[in-house]
Order: C-alpha cells, then sequence, then structure tokens
C-alpha cells in the first residue's frame, strides 16, 4: 500500500472541495440551476464515498461528478437540444492532454477514458462517477480507447 | 468563493435524511460549555466536552465509517433531549446508544450506569458489583473516565465511597454543575 493516500473524513473532503465544485456548476448552469445540481454532486459523492480505494485525485474526482450532474441538468431541461460539450477547468497536464485528445469522444465514453488514464481511478470509482456499473465503466474506457486509435490512423 | 450558509445547510440536512452517512455530528450549547454531539443510525457514538473537532473527525471516522459529516439534523433528537435535560424537564434520557468497539465487562458496567436514576449517585464499588464484579472499583472508575457518552449515560452520578466526588474526565466542575442541576448537591 506505498504512496497509497489516505481517504478523509467526509467533512474534510466536502470542506476543501464545495466551493471550487460551487463555482464550476455556476458557470455551467447558472446561478439558480447550480444549487440543486450542488446538492445533487455531493449526495452522489456521499454514496460513493465508502467505495473509494484511496485518497488520491479527489478533487478531479467531485469536478467530474459535478461535470456529469451538470449534463444531466441540462438533459433534463433541455430534452432536444445536443448533449453539451464537457468543459474541464482542470489544469493538470495528463487530463489537459487526454481532455483535447478525447474532444471528439461521447460523453461517456470520454469520461471513462479520461478519468482511467488521465487519473487513474479503478473502474469501481469511475462507475460511481458515472452511475453505472464496473462493467459498464471499462466497456466505455475500452470503447473509447478503440475509436481514439481508429481516428489516430492516417 | 464561499458556499452560502443556506446552500451549504441544505446539503447537510440532505444528507442526514439521506440515510448515506455513518455518523453526522455538531456542536451543542449547553450550561456546562459547548459539547460535541455525534450520531449514527444506531444511536449516540459520542458526547464530549472537548470541542476540537479534527480529532474527533478521525475517531468517528475509524469508529463508524469515512462518511462523516456535520450535521445539526443528524442529532437534533439529541440536542432536543439535552436541552431539556439541562431545563429541568427531563430526568431521563429515550435515546440509543453505539457502544460498539468495547469490551464486554465496558458495556455491562454502562449499561448498569445508565439505570442510575436522576438525582441519584452510586459509588464505584456498588456499580462494580451491579456489573457482576464488586472487586472491580477500579476498572469501573477507569470506565467512567473514558465514558465516551456523558451525561446521557451519567458517570457524574457515580462518587467515592467516602462522599467525595473524586474526579471526573470533563473536569470536576462539571460534575458538581450537573450534581447541582439534579439537586444532589446544594
Amino acid at each position: 500500500m506505498m504512496g497509497t493516500v489516505a481517504i478523509p473524513p467526509f467533512e474534510t473532503f466536502y470542506v476543501e472541495h464545495s466551493s471550487e465544485v460551487l463555482g464550476l456548476l455556476r458557470r455551467k448552469l447558472g446561478r439558480d440551476r447550480a444549487d440543486d445540481a450542488f446538492q445533487e454532486t455531493f449526495l452522489r459523492a456521499l454514496r460513493a464515498y465508502d467505495r473509494l480505494d484511496h485518497g488520491e485525485h479527489l478533487r478531479a474526482w467531485v469536478l467530474t461528478i459535478a461535470s456529469r450532474v451538470a449534463i444531466d441538468v441540462h438533459r433534463r431541461t433541455k430534452p432536444t437540444a445536443e448533449m453539451p460539450e464537457v468543459q474541464h477547468e482542470d489544469t493538470r497536464p495528463a487530463y489537459e492532454d487526454l481532455g483535447e485528445l478525447t474532444d471528439g469522444l461521447p460523453p461517456k465514453e470520454r469520461a471513462a477514458v479520461v478519468l482511467r488514464y488521465g487519473y487513474d481511478l479503478t473502474y469501481d470509482q469511475i462507475a460511481a462517477v458515472l452511475d453505472s456499473s464496473p462493467d459498464a465503466a471499462r466497456q466505455a474506457a475500452s470503447t473509447g480507447v478503440r475509436r481514439l486509435r481508429k481516428e489516430a490512423r492516417p | 468563493m464561499t458556499v452560502p450558509t443556506e446552500l451549504d445547510r441544505r446539503f447537510r440536512d440532505a444528507a442526514a435524511r439521506s440515510g448515506l452517512l455513518d455518523a453526522g455530528y455538531d456542536l451543542v450549547e449547553s450550561p456546562v460549555g459547548q459539547l460535541l454531539v455525534a450520531a449514527g443510525d444506531r444511536g449516540i457514538l459520542r458526547i464530549s466536552f472537548d470541542a476540537n473537532v479534527e480529532q474527533h473527525l478521525e475517531w468517528l471516522s475509524r469508529m463508524a465509517g469515512r462518511s462523516v459529516l456535520r450535521s445539526p439534523r443528524q442529532v437534533d433528537g439529541v440536542r432536543r433531549e439535552l436541552d431539556e435535560y439541562f431545563e429541568g424537564r427531563r430526568h431521563a434520557f429515550d435515546l440509543a446508544v453505539d457502544l460498539r468497539g468495547v469490551t464486554p465487562f465496558t458495556e455491562r458496567v454502562l449499561r448498569e450506569l445508565a439505570l442510575i436514576p436522576f438525582g441519584e449517585t452510586a459509588t464505584y464499588a456498588e456499580l462494580a458489583a451491579r456489573a457482576g464484579n464488586p472487586k472491580a472499583a477500579r476498572a469501573v472508575g477507569m470506565t467512567m473516565n473514558r465514558n465516551r457518552i456523558p451525561i446521557v449515560l451519567p458517570c457524574h452520578r457515580v462518587i467515592g465511597a467516602n462522599g467525595s466526588l473524586v474526579g471526573y474526565a470533563g473536569g470536576l466542575e462539571r460534575k458538581v454543575a450537573l450534581l447541582r442541576l439534579e439537586g444532589v448537591l446544594l
């Protein structure tokens, strides 16, 4: 277990990331819709919290949950609109590179690829973020990677 | 950007209602000072005179699970009964206590302790005898000293054989205050 970062009590995690999450949601959704999305984001995080294996990348993890919630809110409020692009505010290099590289992928595949290879999250953790099963997360990541390979071919 | 108080409170309420918390806690004002109160779905985990939250967070996380959040709603029932007790309107608590992790002896002692009525006292030796081990007065003293749930589990009602107050983990002045409240001391 060398190098494993301990998972803090949820209170510590919440206090550390709540304002950044709210900022991101307000930029994506506006002030009114951001409030409900804020609660939904941290309830989803709470639901998944006891399944986390380590405390690394918690910031990326919760920002990704927030992005997913924002997409769901968009879907609910504009059912006919095209799915909005996930806009990542993160500045971590691995994430940024992958972010650009995966720009063309469908949101679920993109999220799975970035979380798996950009942040090294387990499929269990990714499943929690995407509100699906570990198998579905694995599937999404591998489909995404296959699609990227196909696109990269000259 | 700071999270507005109202929004923060709404989430902490929703978290308590969701049933997802391993433990919720809050700071509760009382005549014997601020109390940290923590409860999970099996009952009260901790009442402490030491409001140093950081240290309690670690302990609660280890004891109950890492989904620990400050949530006034989660301890509403405890707060209400404590308020009533301090106002003199409640003589017995109707609250579950979560004693996970204690030894069988400690649990027996604490169960007996809970039976000492409001306004009465017992000696360490008496409590030891009631718990089935008359010679264990010293161990009972230790158990009182480490009581995780003071006030509700009334270790302030346990005194020395000669009537002296002996000691109290929360400080002797609090033991005196509680016994005065109950009319044991003038």
